[in-house]
C-alpha cells in the first residue's frame, strides 16, 4: 500500500530516531554478547518492522518497494544483526508464501510473521550447493500423504530462532536441476530436525547461522509452497528481486554511516598541526565514498520506484546488488584508512562495520552470480533484438 | 477521567541552532523541527495512564502554526486519541498560551493536565505555573513519578537537594521531568491509524483570549565561546586557582 507523504516521513524519522538513540548505543555490546537484548527484539517487533514487506491484510504493513527501501537505509545506518533479525521475516521467509503460497499458507504463517511472533528462516544453501543452488541434493519424498525430507542445510541465518523454514528440497530427478526442486513450509519442532553448532562468523556477531538437519522429516503435503511440485526455484527465484534491492538498500545505508564516522573523525584528528580533513588526499576519499554512496542511492531508489510500477526490474536488481555491496565495501575501507590505526582498533565501529559489510558480497547471490545475471540478460536481449 | 496534554513544535534537540545575522531570533529555515522532548514525555505519561485503566481518554493540545498538526499526530500515533489546535502564526508568551490552555480545560474539563516542565527553544518554564494560576488547579511541577490513588494525584517533584512528593487534589497540574519515563517509538500502523482520529482546528479568537505579545525580544545573541580550559598538575593547585583565580570558593 502507498502510504502517503506524510506518513511515511513520521515513520522513517521514527525509525530514525530509534537507529540513532536506541541501537547505535548498543553496538557494541551486541558484538561483545553476540546477542540482540530481547527487550530491543520486542521493540522492533512493536514498530511493525517484522511485517513491513507482508500484505496487511496478514496484519503486516505492506510497504511499497520504495518504501521498504526507504526503511532499510535507516537500518542500515547501524549494525546489520539488527536488520537480520527481521530480514527474513521481510524477505524470502515470507514473500515465496506471499507470491506463490495457498491461502491456507498465508493465513497460517503471515500474521504470526508480521507480528515476528513466527521467525522464518530460508533454507537453500547446502555444503555442496551454494551458488549453484539448482543442485540441492535435500530431498523430499511423497509417502501416501506426507514428505519425507532429507538433507543438510548450510548457513541458515536465525534458524535457532526459527519457528518456520522454507526448505528448498529435491522431488524430482537431479538431472532436472532447478527445475525439480520445490519449497516446503516446515515447521522448526517437527522430530527429525537438528541445529548444528552456531557458526563462528568473520563479523555480524549477534545474527546467527547454523546447519539444519532434517533426517527423515514427515512433513504433509499441505506444506509444500503452492500445492504444486518442481516450483520452488521458481518462486524463490521471483523473490530475488527484492531481497537485492533490500540487500542494496542496506549496503546504502552502511555506507552513510561509514562516511558520518569518517567525517567526524577526519575534523577532530589533527596531524601535522592541523586536522587531517584539510588534507587534500583524506578529502578525496571522503569525495570519493560519497559519490559513490549516492550513485547506489540513486540507483535502488529509481529500481524501487520501476519495481512498484511493475516494470521488470531483474537486470537492474542485480546491479544494485553488485554495485552497492561492492561500493560499501570499498566505503568501509577508505573508513579504516580515514581512521588510520585507529581504524583497526575495535573501539572504532569502523573496524566492526568493515567485517560486518563483507557477508553483502556473499550471500543472496555473491557478486560474480550478479555478474553472470546481468551479462546473461544482456547477452538474451541481444540475441531477441537481432532475431 | 480525561487527561488534557499540551505539546509544542519546537527545533529538533539534535540540531545545533544558529541566530539570525540581525540577532532578531533563532534561524528556523530549513530547520528539522519535532515535538519538545518534555512534552513527548507527557504525552507518554498520559498514554500510560490510559493503558493502566486509570484514563479513558488523551485528549492532546498544540498551538501554533499549521505545522503542529504533525506533532498532534505524532502525540495520537503515540497513543492520544484526539487532537485540538488552536492555529496561529503569531509568537506567543508563555501567558498568552496558559490562557488559551485555560480556556480548553474550561471547555473539557479534565481530570489531570500534563504539560512538560519546559520547552528546549525558550527554557522558560512557566506554562504550566501560569494554568494553575488562571484556573486555581493545584500544580505539582518537576515529576518524576505520578501516581493517581482515591481521586489525588501524588506526585514525586525533582527538587534542588531531593525528592519532594505531593499529594494533589484533582483536578490538577503536572509538569514533566526528564526521568519521568522514556517515551516509547510510535510504530507504522499507529501513524496510519493516528491519520483517521479527529483533530479540531480552532483560533485564538474562538475562545476570546487576547493573545498579543506582553513582552518583546530585543536582541537574540549566541552564547559566548567557550574558552579552552586547563589542565592542573595537583588538587592543590586546583583549589588555589578555584579560590584565587575564579574566586568560586
Ligand atoms: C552469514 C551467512 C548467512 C547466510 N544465510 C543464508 C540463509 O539464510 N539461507 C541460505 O540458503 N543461505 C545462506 N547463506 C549462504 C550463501 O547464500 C552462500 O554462501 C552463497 O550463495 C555462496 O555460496 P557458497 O558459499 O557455496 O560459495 P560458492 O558457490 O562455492 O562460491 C565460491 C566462489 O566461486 C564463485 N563462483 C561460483 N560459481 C561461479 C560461477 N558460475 N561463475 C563465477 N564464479 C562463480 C563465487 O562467486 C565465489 O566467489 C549464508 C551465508 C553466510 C556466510
Amino acid at each position: 500500500m502507498a502510504l502517503d507523504q506524510e506518513t511515511l516521513k513520521q515513520f522513517v524519522d521514527t525509525v530514525r530516531r530509534y537507529v540513532r538513540e536506541r541501537l547505535i548505543p548498543l553496538e557494541d555490546q551486541v558484538a561483545d554478547e553476540d546477542q540482540i537484548p530481547e527487550e530491543v527484539i520486542n521493540e522492533m517487533k512493536d514498530m511493525g518492522l517484522f511485517g513491513i514487506s507482508i500484505p496487511e491484510e496478514f496484519g503486516g504493513l505492506g510497504l511499497t518497494m520504495s518504501e521498504e527501501v526507504a526503511i532499510i537505509q535507516e537500518m542500515g545506518y547501524t549494525s546489520p544483526v539488527f536488520r537480520s533479525m527481521f530480514g527474513t521475516n521481510v524477505g524470502i521467509g515470507s514473500q515465496g508464501i506471499i507470491m506463490d503460497g495457498t491461502s491456507e499458507q498465508k493465513a497460517k504463517y503471515l500474521p504470526l510473521m508480521a507480528s515476528g511472533e513466527l521467525i522464518g528462516s530460508f533454507a537453500l544453501t547446502e555444503p555442496d550447493a551454494g551458488s549453484d543452488a539448482g543442485s540441492v541434493r535435500t530431498s523430499a519424498r511423497l509417502d501416501g500423504d506426507e514428505y519425507i525430507l532429507n538433507g543438510t542445510k548450510r548457513f541458515i541465518t536465525n534458524a535457532p530462532r526459527a519457528g518456520v523454514f522454507t526448505v528448498m528440497a529435491r522431488t524430482g530427478t537431479r538431472e532436472e536441476g532447478g527445475r525439480g526442486v520445490s519449497a516446503f513450509l516446515v515447521d522448526a519442532g517437527l522430530p527429525g530436525i537438528t541445529l548444528g553448532k552456531p557458526d563462528k562468523k568473520m563479523g555480524q556477531k549477534g545474527s546467527h547461522t547454523c546447519d539444519v538437519i532434517f533426517d527423515n522429516v514427515r512433513v504433509p503435503r499441505a506444506a509444500l509452497i503452492g500445492g504444486v511440485e518442481g516450483q520452488g526455484f521458481k518462486t524463490a527465484m521471483k523473490v530475488l528481486d527484492r531481497g537485492r534491492l533490500h540487500i542494496s538498500a542496506l549496503s546504502v545505508g552502511t555506507a552513510k554511516r561509514l562516511i558520518d564516522e569518517s567525517v567526524l573523525y577526519s575534523t577532530e584528528r589533527k596531524q601535522f598541526g592541523t586536522e587531517i580533513c584539510n588534507f587534500q588526499l583524506v578529502q578525496a576519499m571522503l569525495a570519493d565514498s560519497q559519490t559513490e554512496y549516492y550513485a547506489g542511492k540513486c540507483m535502488v531508489e529509481e529500481t524501487a520506484r520501476a519495481y512498484d510500477a511493475g516494470e521488470k526490474v531483474s537486470l537492474q536488481a542485480a546491479s544494485c546488488k553488485l554495485f552497492c555491496t561492492e561500493m560499501v565495501g570499498r566505503v568501509a575501507d577508505r573508513a579504516v584508512q580515514v581512521h588510520g590505526g585507529s581504524g583497526y582498533i575495535s573501539e572504532y565501529c569502523v573496524e566492526r562495520f568493515y567485517r560486518d559489510v563483507r557477508l553483502f558480497r556473499l550471500y543472496e547471490g555473491t557478486s560474480q552470480i550478479q555478474q553472470l545475471v546481468i551479462a546473461k540478460q544482456l547477452i538474451r536481449e541481444a540475441s531477441e533484438q537481432t532475431a | 477521567m480525561k487527561i488534557l496534554v499540551s505539546v509544542k513544535r519546537v527545533v529538533d534537540f539534535n540540531v545545533k541552532v544558529r541566530v539570525k545575522p540581525d540577532g532578531t531570533g533563532v534561524d528556523l529555515g530549513n530547520v528539522k523541527m519535532a515535538m519538545n522532548p518534555f512534552c513527548e514525555i507527557a504525552v507518554e505519561e498520559g498514554v500510560r495512564l490510559k493503558e493502566q485503566g486509570i484514563a479513558d481518554e488523551v485528549v492532546v493540545v498544540s498551538i501554533g502554526p499549521k505545522a503542529c498538526q504533525e506533532q498532534i499526530r505524532t502525540a495520537m500515533a503515540l497513543g492520544a486519541d484526539r487532537g485540538i489546535q488552536i492555529e496561529t502564526d503569531q509568537e506567543l508568551d508563555s501567558l498568552a498560551v496558559a490562557k488559551l490552555l485555560a480556556k480548553v480545560v474550561e471547555e473539557e474539563q479534565p481530570g489531570l493536565v500534563i504539560l512538560g516542565k519546559q520547552s528546549i527553544d525558550s527554557d522558560n518554564n512557566q506554562t504550566g505555573q501560569m494554568l494553575g494560576a488562571l484556573t486555581g488547579m493545584p500544580q505539582g511541577t518537576f515529576a518524576s513519578e505520578v501516581n493517581l490513588v482515591e481521586g489525588k494525584v501524588e506526585v514525586t517533584r525533582e527538587v534542588d537537594g531531593g525528592l519532594q512528593t505531593l499529594s494533589l487534589n484533582l483536578p490538577a497540574i503536572v509538569t514533566t521531568d526528564l526521568r519521568l519515563n522514556e517515551p516509547r517509538y510510535a510504530s507504522l500502523p499507529n501513524f496510519m491509524k493516528a491519520k483517521r482520529k479527529p483533530l479540531d482546528t480552532k483560533s485564538p479568537a474562538d475562545f476570546g483570549v487576547d493573545i498579543s505579545p506582553r513582552l518583546k525580544t530585543l536582541k537574540v545573541e549566541p552564547p559566548a565561546e567557550r574558552q579552552a580550559g586547563i589542565i592542573v598538575g595537583s588538587v592543590d593547585e586546583l583549589v588555589e586557582k578555584l579560590k584565587n583565580e575564579a574566586k568560586v570558593i
